[in-house]
């Protein structure tokens, strides 16, 4: 009885946080978020203020760190947001992590592609070196092929230019 | 009289042609201006009731194949002072000397059932004689413009003596879908955008296709496990194997050795991207670059020797040579900017390539040494060149700015001439050329 009910609020837990997460493109289900936010009310998985919650990671601490162009350098803003996801990642041991990193679209395929991994190792390497263990963290790459904002302007390239750290719960296999 | 006269000045004025008044019809592909070869299609015969369409259709694809290349242009049917009712007969060859038609293409198809066969004569009208010997081509109904393909091939070869491009096929990513939830699967076309057939469907993010040298089978990334990996696909039944990836590692940017054997591509690991090799029938792996910096789309040369790739180990992108089992690698680009998706030509000459300077993306192709860099096009976002089985044509992407940008599919000579986008349905990008079918 226990189990299921442990059960359903992992699959509750899940389901939100990936409805939640706009860099969560499952399966071609069109899933992809518009915004930062947009359709939160749900109360199942907690909110934003409990702390043990992955909204609370998302949305409060900030799951996604940002660069400057060309570059995979944390930038300070990205360190204490990065110190949040550490402390989180800490304190909720069942819960493992994708990075995914990304570029903005002034680039090539290939190349951004692998300044995407170049980021998201960063990041990876950062939360590791705050304790994470790298067991549990994963890292992969978009490129260019995921921008979250569609001008064609610094102000969106900037946004664009990201590692944004993915909860899951499950094992990950690649 | 007058039109003789008239004729007879504009073969003087033309410096191309007049080689064809001298010597056989042959039109040499250089790199300066090229005036047109002129050619006159008369609608092939229908030798069977049935061959009536085909007929028809084949002899207007050979005048388009031709046409679009930039260096034939059609003189219409309605400048035509005979007609060529059959196949047979003798050719009037003054009255194609009079509407200065250089070459004449005479044709005949016959349909028996599904069956077709197609028949054409290729006549020099200046020297008054057949260039090379008649030809047929059989095929189905269903696959005439492979038939008209043909035709147009034999006749590009035989007025330029090298091979041509239009019986071949092109594999690309179809795209649909906005900016922020783009739609990708991979698809394949003929060359000049008739004959769509996807190969995947959009469930995962497909990248980069790179047809075989024969043109069996095809390699992309797919983010089906939702790490960029890499797949080998068999064109014909669509069946699918994986490149033995470890876990934490992506790869992509594969590309074929020349004997379809292998694979070279990158792999990413801890933020470092190099170049790897990988022999698909024993999965045995050589590491070819050990850089802490970016490596990646390598392609080789024509005999295998040596790979042209893109690093970022100067701190900018630029593009370099080394040997196909790895080593020492020399810096080959040095113009402003940064040089990436570096593409060997068929012929073993040139390097295509993407440039990004102040603000633009451009196509470009430079000598292997890095010498007489071209720049052949500009816009917002061009990249990814593909060459044309002949080396003469490159295809590419080109993406349009903002937020409505969409990616479609052009061509351009490699003497910056002929832009012209490939007309299809949707959006397109990551072109890759394949051979000319057997």
């Amino acid at each position: 009885m226990t189990f299921f009910s442990k059960t359903a609020v992992m699959l509750l837990v899940l389901a939100t946080a990936a409805c939640t997460n706009p860099d969560r493109f499952g399966g071609g289900a069109g899933g992809a978020g518009s915004a930062d936010g947009a359709g939160l009310n749900g109360g199942g998985a907690g909110s934003a203020s409990d702390p043990s919650s992955p909204l609370f990671f998302n949305q409060t601490i900030g799951d996604r760190v940002l660069f400057a162009v060309d570059t995979s350098t944390i930038t300070p803003e990205g360190r204490t947001i990065l110190d949040g996801q550490a402390q989180w990642l800490l304190t909720n041991a069942d819960y493992r992590a994708v990075v995914e990193g990304h570029a903005d679209e002034q680039g090539t395929r290939e190349y951004n592609l692998a300044l995407g991994q170049r980021r998201a190792n960063a990041v990876r390497e950062y939360l590791v070196s705050r304790g994470v263990p790298a067991a549990r963290l994963q890292v992969t790459s978009y490129g260019k092929e995921r921008p979250i904002q569609v001008c064609s302007n610094e102000s969106c390239y900037a946004q664009n230019r990201r590692a944004v750290t993915v909860l899951s719960f499950s094992a990950i296999t690649s | 009289m007058m039109k003789r006269i008239l004729t007879l000045l504009m073969a003087l004025l033309l410096a191309g042609p007049v080689l064809a008044q001298s010597g056989p019809l042959r039109l040499t592909i250089t790199d300066g201006v090229i005036e047109p070869i002129t050619f006159a299609v008369p609608s092939f015969e229908a030798e069977t009731p049935a061959a009536q369409q085909a007929a028809s259709d084949i002899s207007r694809l050979v005048v388009q194949d031709l046409a679009g290349t930039g260096l034939f242009r059609e003189v219409p049917a309605a400048a035509f002072i005979s007609q060529v009712s059959s196949f047979a007969q003798p050719v009037a060859f003054p009255d194609w000397r009079a509407i200065n038609a250089q070459a004449l293409i005479v044709g005949a198809v016959t349909v028996n059932g599904d069956q077709l066969v197609v028949k054409f004569r290729l006549y020099d009208v200046f020297s008054g004689q057949e260039l090379g010997q008649g030809l047929q081509f059989a095929g189905t109904v269903a696959g005439w413009r492979r038939m008209g393909h043909k035709v147009a091939d034999a006749v590009y070869g035989r007025i330029t003596g090298e091979g041509g491009y239009f019986d071949s096929r092109v594999v690309y990513v179809s795209e649909s879908g906005p900016k922020d939830n783009r739609q990708k699967r991979l698809a394949i076309m003929d060359f000049d955008g008739a004959n769509v057939q996807f190969l995947t469907d959009s469930s995962n993010i497909v990248l980069a296709p790179r047809f075989s040298p024969n043109g069996d089978r095809v390699l992309y990334t797919s983010f089906e496990s939702g790490f960029p990996r890499i797949n080998v696909l068999n064109v014909s039944n669509v069946g699918r194997q994986q490149l033995q990836t470890a876990a934490g590692e992506m790869a992509f940017s594969p590309r074929f050795s020349r004997d379809g054997r292998q694979v070279i591509y990158s792999l990413s690991n801890g933020g470092n991207t190099d170049i790897y090799r990988t022999d698909l029938g024993t999965g045995q792996h050589l590491r070819l670059t050990q850089t802490p910096s970016i490596e990646t789309a390598p392609s080789l040369s024509p005999d295998g020797s040596q790979i042209v790739f893109e690093s970022d180990r100067s701190g900018t992108q630029q593009l370099y040579v080394m040997s196909a089992n790895g080593g020492e690698a020399r810096r080959i680009s040095f113009g402003e900017g940064r040089y990436g998706s570096p593409v060997w030509s068929p012929r073993g000459d040139l390097v295509a390539f993407t440039k990004q300077n102040a603000g633009r993306f451009h196509i470009g192709v430079m000598r292997v040494d890095g010498s007489e860099e071209r720049l052949l096009t500009s816009s917002f976002l061009d990249e990814g060149p593909s060459w044309s089985p002949n080396g003469r044509v490159i295809m590419f992407s080109r993406e349009t700015q903002g937020a409505g940008g969409t990616s479609s599919l052009y061509s351009v000579d490699i003497s910056g001439r002929n832009l012209k986008a490939v007309p299809l349905q949707g959006g397109a990008s990551d072109p890759s050329w394949g051979p000319l079918q057997p």
